[in-house]
Order: structure tokens, then C-alpha cells, then sequence
């Protein structure tokens, strides 16, 4: 099994964490992995993206091409990933900042709605997290208690924003398995 | 127990592990979480982290601290090392060890912030001034970069030249699962009598310096310098082989690239294509008789090079194929990477 | 037989390369008797520059290293931070710190770092030939000022223990000249006085010494001992800049 996948947005709305999430969910579940960052000059609100990929065996190259799957948390992301997801593949539209819908028939969409539900959660900040939970629901890549005991060790320095993180998770997963 | 960790700070980590305790260097990105955890960590193992103002000043820390028997680093991208050019040609004259990270960046000039390979000649050819070399590590893995640095400072002591890491910003930006090896015990490493550390009287004292103003005084050091490096050539030399046995198409790749270029080879595999990877390790010393010994292989009609650069190390290649077989050569340029599809497009169009 | 005249131990029996009437021998061994005094044989490093001095590893009997031109204060800290209970020295002339070496020298003031840095002002490159320096007096003539250094073309001299005695690192600045005995006692006192700074963990020091190149300005040892009194403590006056135990 090989899952690669590409992550996207803005600055500060939680993209390289939530690649990291699935990184470290994936070491917990006893799985390879990489996760890739683009980096640029440090600043708010540019765009930023990462590539993970999760393997039974060593990964080759971390450079992802041609994604499994696309979370697009803002529009200009959508635009950039859509045409190099592979046919068959999966896109996750954050539809709180897209209203556009994907043109592509040849792959799955998952619209979601996530600063409304992060805000359902009780922490507007937990939108990556509700996406997250979406993109465990849709691929059931690890077990639910691993990811979200990754999410609680990963909060465990500040644990009053557990709960609503949990909450955001569970929430994004019923979106996307309902 | 495996950790997911940032290939930088993972190099720091792996430095402190292998003994590392004096660190001196200057911001510039994408190497900037190596002083960033270093400036943390340090202080917690009774090490040293000084920012110094310049690059400049950094390596010539590095030189002193090295000098006077201290396990000591600087890291940098390469607007950075070429800098500390001046710093290096000395350490090597001085036959001083120390460690030098580089994680490099695209040039000429400030160039860009993405990754690169396009400072190999400065790596393995000699940046600075005069008859020299480093022993200088392509790491391809985080967990590769970790295992090299954490025998760096061996390497550094045994031969007394620098190492050097020369990743690109990939290896450093990256994450991945690591074993961090156990904590080295400095009070076991070999003595340094050579290194002027203060306790010498009279006519025992050290002098380190590179300065030998008589041309055969300075003749006989160019000659250890290099019968050192001969020894490297033959103990440290270092490679990986990858479904080359039956192979028509060799690729020869280091560092981040071979990552792509082996993911690459498996999809031209599976399409029945006879393609091998051979990766380079050490980049100086070459791995040139294996390379040689790969081009004498009647199975082998070509070389494909592919680098982050306009054609670097494919001079060496060429000169390890030594005209037997056809090198050429495919890279992107200016932080661009190539994906693996670009690579089995470029092997496919024949 | 009496003996009249001894080397300190902390000088080795090496004769000195250096011009007749120039005083880098004289500093030499000023800082030679104050490192015997202070008793840190066996426990000193010491750092020898590029200039007329490169081959101070030659001279100064303990363990020595050899600095790229204007990189001793980088040296002197790497070494200090790694060997913090042994005294570190570095020995540097004007291009060496004042030039090439301004930015080294300024951060390792800033910083504080607890080493002693004997400054060689002579207004002049010695080693390659008389070249005008950061120090070199306005009107003084050298061998790339044929005109003698003009302000429009090259700026003013740049009096480095004033400029350095703004920052709050250093703890002991002094500048002294080696113009006759009692300039030259004087200097051996500010040179101890910086070693004890050292001693005592109070920071920074530095010792600027006014010094003579009969040779490049084309002088006799007397006339270049007369010009350091006359002309250089003019543009750079004799004092104590500096002294965190007198605050």
C-alpha cells in the first residue's frame, strides 16, 4: 500500500500540521512515511502546501507528482492540485472558503464545510482538524484511536484545547462516512 | 523506538549523540531549525551555541574551538558556505576536524531558498583556496543523515580534515521516522595530543597553523594532505547499488534525488524496462572504480546523471566511465525538483 | 658570570624577525612577563594574527594558534567557550582588527568574551610593504596613500579603543604607547591589568599599544619613537577607556 497525498492552503490555517497528523498517525500505525513542506520566506497568510506519503515500505521518492488524494483548503490550492490528482483519486474541498465545485468526474469529492463545524467543535481553530477527521473517515488510512491519540499527545502541552479538538475530529469523520 | 522528526533537527540531534559540543553559526534558510534546536539542546548536555555576526566569524569559531581539541560545528546554506570558504581552506591547512553542514540552496549569487545540488564542485572539488578535499556525505534519508553525522566526528578525529554533510533543503525540511543512535561518551574518545588546548610548557607546546613559508615545507603537508585522502579513497569510500546487476540504463543520482530517480526505476520496472540506480555516498571520495567496474558490464549501454544542478557531478562520472559507455545528463535547476514521472519520461524517450 | 640581560620563559629562545627600532619585541615581551606573572604556564592559549606578527607562534612559549587576517577574536572566542578556565590570548595589528577584522572584534567586545587582545597600532601595513591602514594619519604618506591620506578620498583614522569603549561588553580598554621606559612600564601595567580582568571572569579586554615602523615610514628608530609622541597621540590619545572595576 502506497497513499500519497497533498496538502494545501493558506498560511496559518493548519496545513503543515495536519500532514503532520497523518505522519504521525502513520508512525504509530507501523507505517513509513514522509512528509515534505514547502518552505518559502516566513510570513502569514502566503500559500503553503506539503506532500506525505505513507508506505508499508520505504519511501522512494517524497516528491508527489501525482497525488492520491487533494485537501484543498482554499481556492488558489483547488486550482494549483486538481488537474494532478490521479483518476480515481480523492479531493477534500474545505467548502467554507471554495464554493466552486470540481469540474473532474473521474474522482471523488468530499465537500466540507470546515469552519462551520469547527466552530460546532467549540474552537474555530480546529477547521485542519475537522478535515482531518473527514480524510480518516473517507480512507480509513489508520484506526480512529490512533489518530486520535496522535491528536492527544500532540495538544498534550496544552491540554484545555483536547476536547474540542477530539470533537472537531469526530465530527469531520461522521461528514465524510454518513 | 522510531520518532518522527525534521531532518534538521534530527542532523543537530545526531551531532550532539556523536559527541558534538561547541556549535557556532548564522541564520539563513532552510537550514535554520539545526542552531534553532541546537540553541535549546546544547545548554542541557553542558555544550556550547554561540550565533556569531557573520558566517565569516562562525567557521573561524569553529576553527579555534576545533583547534584547541573541542568537538565543534557550524551549518549553513550556500550563500553561508561560501563564506566560510576562507574559514575551511584553513581548517584543512591547519588539518583540523570539525563537521560543516550544508543544505543547499539554489545560486548563483543570493538565488533562491529551494533545494539544490548545484554546490557539489564547492563540496568535493575544494571551495576555497588551494590543494585540498573534506570528506564529503550525500545523505538521501533522514535516517542516512543522522547515521553519517553521528560517526562524523570518528571520521574528523581519525583523519583531522572536516566532513562535511551536504544535503539540500529537502533533507533538511523533511520529515521522517529515525532511530536516534545512544548517546557517545565523550571521556571515550581517542586523545588529541596535537591540539593546542593550553597545557603544553615550553618545547612540547602546539602550534596550529597553515602557514609554511618555505616551498618544501609546504610541499610535504600538500603530500600528507594527500596521502590521507588516499586512505579515504580506499577505507571510506562508500555507495548503494540498486538493481544495476542486468541493467541496460544506469542512473546515477546522490542525495534527495536518488529518492525520486529509485521511485523512477520501480515504475520503469514494472514496465519491463532494464533500468538500475547507482548511488554515490561519499561524493568525495568518488566511488569511481565501482562506477568503472559498472560501465565495463556489457549489459550496460548508457548513463543517465541526474542532478538539481546544470551538470555537476556528471564530470565525474564521466571521468569514472572514462568514455566507455555514453554519459548524459538530466537535471532541473533554480529550487525546481524534478518528479519521478520526469525521470521515466526522460529514460523512456530514448 | 653575572647575568645581566634574560629572556622570560614565556618567550622562546627564537630570535625576533623584526625590524631594528620597531617595538613589536618590546610587546612581545611585555605580554610574555605579564602572562609569567600572572603564573598561566601550562594554561594559556595564545592566537597569532597576519601582519609583521603572523609569526608570533614563533615567539610566545606556550600553546599557539595561527588566525586567518582579522578572524582572532572568532578564535579566541570559539577557543574561550570551549576552554573557559584558561586564558586566552590574541595578538593583532591595525589592518588585522581595525580592517579586515572590524566586524570580529566588534562582536566578541559585544559579547564580553573573557580574552585579552593585544592591539599593534602602527598606523600602517607592515608585512606587505608600507600600504596605508585604517590607522594611518591624515597627511601621512604610504605606499598606496603616495599623497598622504586624504579625508575626501579615505576617510578618517579610526580610533578603535574609544569606539569600542561604547559598547557595554568590554571591561578593560586602555591605550598606551612604547615611546620611552616610562611609556613602556606604563604599557606593561595596562597589559597586566588586562590579563587580570581576564583572570578575574570580568569580560573583555583589550590593550591598544601605539608602535613604531622605522622601516615603511622611513624613519630612524629615535625619529619613529618622537613621530608615535608627537603626530599619533594626537589622533590617538594615551588613557584608560574603560575600567569596569572603577565604575
Amino acid at each position: 500500500m502506497e497513499e500519497k497525498i497533498i496538502i494545501a492552503g493558506f498560511g496559518g490555517q493548519g496545513v503543515l500540521s495536519l500532514g503532520q497528523f497523518i505522519a504521525y498517525a502513520a508512525i504509530a500505525d507501523g507505517k513509513e512515511v514522509t512528509w515534505l513542506p514547502s518552505y518559502g520566506p516566513e510570513m502569514r497568510g502566503g500559500t503553503s502546501n506539503c506532500s506525505v506519503v505513507v508506505s508499508d515500505k520505504q519511501v522512494a521518492s517524497p516528491i508527489v507528482a501525482r497525488p492520491d488524494c487533494l485537501i484543498a483548503m482554499n481556492k488558489p490550492s483547488l486550482y494549483k492540485f486538481v488537474d494532478r490528482v490521479k483518476a480515481g483519486g480523492t479531493v477534500i474541498v474545505n467548502s467554507s472558503l471554495i464554493p466552486d465545485k470540481v469540474q473532474r468526474t473521474d474522482v471523488k469529492v468530499v465537500y466540507i464545510d470546515a469552519q462551520e463545524i469547527a466552530l460546532e467543535a467549540g474552537n474555530a481553530r480546529t477547521a485542519n482538524i475537522v478535515v482531518l477527521g473527514a480524510y480518516i473517515g473517507m480512507s480509513k488510512l489508520f484506526p480512529v484511536e490512533t489518530v486520535k491519540k496522535t491528536i492527544e499527545d500532540k495538544f498534550a502541552a496544552k491540554p484545555k484545547v483536547i476536547p474540542a479538538n477530539l470533537k472537531a475530529f469526530d465530527l469531520g469523520y461522521a461528514t465524510a462516512t454518513k | 523506538m522510531k520518532k518522527l522528526m525534521k531532518g534538521n533537527e534530527a542532523v543537530a540531534e545526531a551531532a550532539i549523540r556523536g559527541g558534538m559540543r561547541a556549535f557556532f553559526g548564522y541564520p539563513i534558510t532552510p537550514q535554520n531549525e539545526i542552531p534553532e534546536y541546537l540553541s535549546r539542546r546544547l545548554p542541557e548536555v553542558g555544550g556550547v551555541f554561540i550565533q556569531a555576526e557573520s558566517e565569516v566569524s562562525a567557521i573561524n569559531m569553529v576553527y579555534g574551538a576545533a583547534g584547541s581539541g573541542a568537538r565543534a560545528m557550524t551549518s549553513s546554506s550556500s550563500p553561508g558556505i561560501s563564506l566560510k570558504q576562507e574559514g575551511i581552506s584553513y581548517i584543512c591547512g591547519a588539518e583540523l576536524p570539525c563537521v560543516i553542514v550544508n543544505m543547499v540552496r539554489g545560486g548563483p549569487g543570493l538565488g533562491g531558498i529551494q533545494p539544490a545540488q548545484s554546490d557539489y564542485f564547492q563540496a568535493v572539488k575544494g571551495g576555497g583556496h588551494g590543494d585540498y578535499h573534506m570528506l564529503v556525505y550525500g545523505p538521501h534519508t533522514v535516517q542516512e543523515a543522522v547515521d553519517l553525522m553521528y560517526n562524523a566526528f570518528d571520521k574528523a578525529d581519525e583523519y583531522r580534515l572536516p566532513v562535511m554533510i551536504l544535503g539540500d533543503g529537502m533533507i533538511g525540511q523533511i520529515m521522517e521516522a529515525v532511530e536516534l543512535p545512544e548517546m557517545k561518551d565523550p571521556s571515550a574518545f581517542p586523545k588529541k595530543p596535537w591540539a593546542a588546548d593550553g597545557t603544553a610548557v615550553g618545547k612540547d607546546r602546539r602550534v596550529i597553523n597553515s602557514l609554511y613559508i618555505e616551498p618544501d615545507a609546504l610541499e610535504v603537508v600538500n603530500h600528507r594532505l594527500f596521502d590521507r585522502y588516499e586512505l579515504l579513497k580506499q577505507r571510506e569510500t562508500m555507495y548503494e547499488e540498486y538493481l544495476t546487476e542486468d541493467a541496460e540504463t544506469v542512473i546515477v543520482a546522490y542525495g534527495t534525488v536518488a529518492r525520486i530517480a529509485k521511485s523512477a526505476v520501480n515504475e520503469l520496472r514494472a514496465r519491463g524496462k532494464k533500468v538500475g540506480l547507482f548511488r554515490p555516498i561519499t561524493l568525495y571520495p568518488y566511488p569511481s572504480e565501482a562506477l568503472n567496474g559498472i560501465a565495463k558490464e556489457d549489459s550496460v549501454k548508457r548513463f543517465v546523471t541526474i542532478e538539481l544542478s546544470m551538470g555537476q557531478m556528471v564530470e565525474d562520472v564521466r571521468l569514472a566511465v572514462n568514455g566507455l559507455k555514453p554519459v548524459e545528463f538530466y537535471g532541473r535547476t533554480g529550487g525546481n525538483v524534478m518528479t519521478p514521472d520526469d525521470i521515466v519520461d526522460y529514460i523512456e524517450k530514448e | 658570570m653575572a647575568v645581566v640581560f634574560k629572556k622570560t620563559k614565556m618567550l622562546t629562545d627564537v630570535p625576533f624577525h623584526y625590524c631594528p627600532g620597531c617595538t613589536h619585541g618590546i610587546a612581545h615581551r611585555l605580554v610574555a612577563e605579564c602572562l609569567d606573572e600572572i603564573n598561566c604556564e601550562g594554561n594559556v592559549i595564545g592566537i597569532a594574527p597576519v601582519g609583521c606578527a603572523v609569526f608570533a607562534y614563533n615567539y610566545f612559549n606556550c600553546d599557539m594558534l595561527e588566525a586567518a587576517h582579522g578572524r582572532a577574536p572568532s578564535l579566541a572566542t570559539g577557543i574561550k567557550r570551549t576552554h573557559p578556565d584558561t586564558v586566552v590570548f590574541a595578538y593583532q595589528g591595525d589592518g588585522d582588527l581595525a580592517s579586515i577584522g572590524t566586524a570580529e572584534i566588534i562582536h566578541a567586545a559585544a559579547r564580553g568574551e573573557n580574552v585579552t587582545i593585544i592591539f599593534i597600532n602602527n598606523a600602517i601595513y607592515g608585512m606587505t610593504g608600507g600600504q596605508m591602514a585604517p590607522t594611518t594619519l591624515v597627511g601621512q604618506k604610504s605606499t598606496t596613500s603616495q599623497y598622504g591620506r586624504s579625508i575626501p578620498l579615505n576617510g578618517n583614522p579610526i580610533r578603535v579603543s574609544e569606539m569600542l569603549a561604547t559598547l557595554d561588553g568590554p571591561a578593560y580598554i586602555a591605550r598606551v604607547a612604547l615611546t620611552d621606559a616610562a611609556n613602556v612600564r606604563k604599557a606593561k601595567q595596562a597589559i597586566k591589568r588586562g590579563f587580570e580582568m581576564q583572570l578575574n571572569k570580568k569580560g573583555f579586554s583589550l590593550i591598544e599599544v601605539l608602535s613604531t615602523c622605522p622601516t615603511n615610514w622611513g624613519m630612524t628608530p629615535v625619529q619613529a619613537a618622537e613621530f608615535v609622541k608627537n603626530e599619533m597621540t594626537k589622533e590617538f590619545p594615551l588613557g584608560v577607556f574603560k575600567d569596569v572595576t572603577k565604575e
